[in-house]
């Protein structure tokens, strides 16, 4: 049998998130921390960053991709927190025993205290849409492409069309426009972009690229080689319109539509997860449903800005370490809560035993989706605020966001303008409940959406 | 001169190569592609067919009954997964139950061993996920499941290990007769042999109708699939047929043995014979109709698409033998469902008609056995430990999705007839066949090929010929410059 080695907290993933979960949990005393990184370097997608617009809330400048991960980088190495790279993790059981493979040190477990989920995110690929048409070369992800460009230094087309208005593929399209490739039109199936306003506005607008709203690509032809898409115009349905066919020739489709939180390590742990974030379903102190592992940055949910994601892994940082700490100290923990989501894909796994209170469960009510964390201890609502995180079902314009605590109107707040593309924070404070105790239930919902 | 020239490398051209080296005979085979098996071998149901479908005394029902027989021992020979889930066809309203009886006697008349009839409840224990309608099930034990690219990599590199002549790259144009037997024309120059095995797949008729009286004319027959994310492993455990139409089986649900969920196909004839694409139509009916069988089919867990073209015949049963006024020239053509199934029949039939027909001696050089594959994703812990102790690249894994280590894309480059393109690394080693499609190890993959074989990254294709992944090295003088250069 192979020895596990014994680590306080085991952080799965040296991307951002990973990366400001270890600094946290040093800063909050962890005793040992080990960071475990599939790639050869640390830093995660942000390497193929290589664009600014990154570190504006974190370090008040705006940076690269490399070079804000750099900076963590560097206070990983000042601090001394070890990290193992060109490591998968291929298992994490529900008692925290990890198990991971290296060319260098061949097959390894550890025992970890507590385990920082930190994997990020996938591309949805063609496959998944259904998009029908050849399967020729020349159909990537945008990340794939970017990947390519950005770290290998090749270019993988001349002449582009690309599918879904996310921000890599809003990115791209002024990145290959600069490597002198030929961007044709970006098509977005809805309405309105899942990207951020300013990538529209600097990466398309700037290139007179034009972005086609309410349109879909209907067919892929090519036997080889990409050699165009037939583009269409989509009814309020989201069906294909017979007759608005386009033509566009291309040698290159890139795909940017959705990003798919990456948890089959987490579902392997018994992690509960959330049909609508994708990602687990988590307490305030960002625990998932399996005692001792948290979750923060794009595995939890898909974050538009990197500086969000460092502020909240931090505090799953700072929490596994007092969760590690207390562990070891057999300290009993606060348990997290058995009620279930609505809508769990995946199939019940055992509540943590003997909760002291019930939490509070926070749910999505209309025109709102994806709300983290799912729960929230009693006690921490009345301790402090708490930050709830989520995106709105479509664009909305002067809207209100109303926060009920079990059926009660208990705080509204006017939002001019909300778009899926930029996720909605919402501080709740200890004060907003002073009428209503106990609170069992929370619902965020949108007027007028 | 060669005895035997064998047009089209799909899974029956394969198997009949490697059947054929049990005796002495010097053997070549033409693919037009720059793999094995990228035609109907690759896009098909993966299903090994129990028999009780096709019509009692055709040469399909014999040929399936016996391909199914032989599976076993081939899986076992050449390391290709392989496994016995049992098949069930399922009636889902009384007035289908008549046909499903019709299937039970076609079965019994075409000799498929062990099939029972279940009964609704049975059927629910069996397979809780199907749909509550289904009222009645026949349930063929001897109905598997295999990966079919894995199987024609492994006819192939074991044929080739035997010492028969892969031409790849290689289209056949013509085949005449000459004055010892035939010319078999390409592309690539002229190849003649005292026998020709058309096993040319969807042009099979073409190659006929250049020297065959029995003039024949292939119908490509489209079919589309979804699969299933492997999280929904378990989900069925046998193959899921519902009662067979006037144009072929039906969609079908069933596990892979790589533990996703296959669901299709559709059944369109078509013009074009490499018309591969997928329709939204169909797609959309595969979706609908597998939905009668699996009602909480789960459209976020599909991870890919694809349609394969079937070689169908207007007669409908597979041609095997010497063309009509053609001596020498043996046909496997027609082959559709179940022809992955009834391969190795094939190949034992015409083999054994091919041998005879040219006095060949046995071959006691024959090696059965591939060299196993060591696959990371099947070993134990213990065993990948000892793994990566022994060969480091099997501790860096390329494809986290199907978890492929680096080791095992080397390998299957290196192999004989291994991969020379990134689908070529796919269909040996599942690398890009996951969830992510590709998304994360497709540089990776480009990079590794690149380096084996000693080529640029430029150079490297998805599928060969002009399907190149990258186009241009960054830092270079854009083309305008280039072409003012």
């Amino acid at each position: 049998m192979i020895a596990s080695t014994p680590i306080d907290v085991l952080i799965i993933g040296g991307g951002p998130a990973g990366l400001a979960a270890a600094l946290a949990a040093k800063a909050a005393g962890a005793a040992d921390i080990l960071i475990l990184e599939r790639e050869r370097e640390l830093g995660g997608i942000l390497r193929q960053c290589i664009h600014t617009g990154f570190g504006l809330h974190v370090f008040k400048e705006e940076l690269t991709g490399p070079e804000y991960a750099a900076r963590y980088v560097a206070k990983i190495n000042a601090q001394g927190i070890p990290a193992q790279c060109d490591t998968t993790v291929i298992d994490i059981t529900r008692d925290r025993l990890v198990t991971c493979v290296s060319a260098a040190h061949g097959l390894e477990q550890f025992q970890a205290g507590a385990i920082v989920l930190a994997m990020g995110c996938r591309e949805r690929p063609r496959g998944s849409l259904g998009i029908p048409g050849a399967r020729s070369a020349g159909i990537y992800s945008a990340g794939t492409a970017q990947r390519f460009v950005n770290l290998d230094g090749y270019l993988p087309g001349r002449q582009f069309v690309i599918l879904g208005s996310g921000d890599i593929g809003l990115i791209m399209a002024r990145r290959l426009t600069f490597a002198g490739a030929k961007v044709e039109a970006v098509v977005e199936l809805m309405p309105y972009s899942s990207g951020l306003k300013r990538n529209i506005v600097q990466c398309l607008d700037d290139f007179a690229i034009p972005l086609l709203l309410s349109h879909t690509v209907t067919a892929i032809h090519g036997p080889e080689r990409l050699t165009g898409v037939t583009v269409s115009k989509v009814d309020a349905d989201l069906h294909p319109i017979p007759g608005t066919e386009r033509h566009f020739p291309c040698d290159t489709l890139l795909l940017s539509v959705g990003l798919i939180p990456e948890n089959e390590l987490s579902r392997g742990a018994g992690v509960d997860l959330d049909a609508a974030t994708g990602g687990p379903v988590v307490d305030d102190r960002l625990q998932t449903s399996v005692p001792g592992v948290f979750a923060c940055g794009n595995v939890l949910h898909v974050h538009d800005l990197v500086d969000h994601v460092s502020e909240e892994a931090a505090e799953a940082g700072r929490q596994a370490a007092l969760a590690a700490a207390s562990r070891r100290q057999a300290i009993p923990l606060p348990q997290p809560e058995p009620p279930k989501p609505m809508a769990s894909p995946m199939p019940a796994a055992a509540a943590g035993a003997g909760a002291a209170e019930a939490a509070i469960v926070v749910r999505a009510g209309d025109g709102v989706r994806g709300i983290v964390p799912q729960r929230i201890s009693p006690a921490a609502l009345t301790a402090a605020p708490v930050k709830l995180m989520f995106r709105p079902t479509g664009v909305h314009k002067n809207a209100v966001l109303v926060l009920e605590a079990d059926g009660v109107p208990v705080h509204r707040v006017k939002k001019r303008v909300l778009s899926p593309g930029e996720m909605v924070e919402l501080t709740i404070k200890p004060d907003f409940f002073a009428a209503v105790k106990p609170v069992r239930e929370l619902i965020v919902r949108c007027e007028n959406a | 001169m060669y005895d035997i020239v064998i047009i089209g490398g799909g899974v029956i051209g394969c198997a009949v190569a490697r059947e054929l080296k049990r005796w002495r005979l010097k053997v070549v085979l033409c693919e037009r592609s720059d793999d094995v098996g990228t035609g109907t071998s690759k896009a098909n149901s993966a299903i090994i067919h129990p028999g009780h479908s096709a019509k009692p005394g055709t040469v399909m029902a014999r040929l399936n009954v016996l391909g199914n027989q032989l599976y076993d021992q081939l899986c076992q020979e050449l390391d290709v997964p392989f496994q016995r889930c049992g098949s069930l066809t399922v009636a889902f309203a009384k007035d289908e139950l008549p046909a499903l009886e019709s299937v039970y006697q076609d079965g019994l008349a075409n000799g498929v061993p062990d099939m029972r009839r279940l009964d609704r409840d049975e059927l629910r224990q069996r397979e809780p996920n199907l749909n509550p309608e289904a009222m009645a099930a026949l349930f063929a034990p001897t109905g598997a499941i295999v990966c079919p690219y894995e199987l024609t990599a492994g006819l192939a590199e074991n044929a080739a290990a035997n010492g028969v002549d892969f031409r790849l790259n290689t289209t056949v144009t013509q085949v005449k007769r000459n004055a010892r037997g035939w010319t078999v024309c390409t592309d690539q120059g002229n190849l003649d042999g005292a026998v020709v095995v058309n096993a040319a797949g969807l042009y099979a008729d073409v190659f006929n109708n250049q020297v065959s009286s029995d003039l024949m004319r292939i119908i490509p027959r489209r079919g589309e699939y979804w699969m299933i994310d492997k999280s929904y492993a378990g989900a069925f455990r046998s193959t899921v047929f519902q009662l067979p139409g006037k144009m072929g089986k039906g969609v079908l649900v069933s596990p892979t043995v790589d533990g996703t969920i296959i669901v299709g196909p559709t059944a369109e004839d078509i013009n074009d014979r490499d018309d591969r694409a997928t329709t939204r139509t169909g797609l959309e009916h595969v979706y609908q109709a597998a939905s009668r069988i699996w009602p909480a089919l789960p459209r976020k867990a599909l991870i890919t698409t694809f349609a394969g073209n079937r070689a169908h015949l207007a007669r409908h049963d597979f041609v095997v033998g010497e063309a009509p006024g053609a001596p020498g020239f043996f046909n496997a053509a027609g082959i559709e469902s179940p022809g992955l199934t009834a391969a190795p029949a094939i190949a034992r039939e015409l083999a054994a008609a091919i041998a005879s027909r040219l006095h060949a001696t046995g071959n006691a050089e024959f090696q059965p056995r591939r060299q196993p594959v060591r696959r990371f994703r099947t070993m134990t812990m213990a065993e990948r430990a000892a793994a990566i102790a022994e060969n480091s690249a099997f501790g860096r894994i390329v494809c986290r999705c199907e978890q492929v280590t680096e080791a095992e894309i080397r390998d299957c480059i290196h192999r004989p007839l291994g991969a020379r393109s990134v689908d070529g690394v796919k269909r040996r080693t599942r690398a890009g066949m996951g969830r992510c499609q590709g998304g994360f190890c497709l540089p990776r993959v480009v990079a590794i090929l690149s380096e084996e074989l000693g080529v640029s990254p430029l150079q490297i294709t998805k599928s060969g010929g002009n399907s190149t992944i990258l186009i241009k090295k960054l830092g270079e003088l854009s083309w305008e410059r280039q072409a003012e250069a």
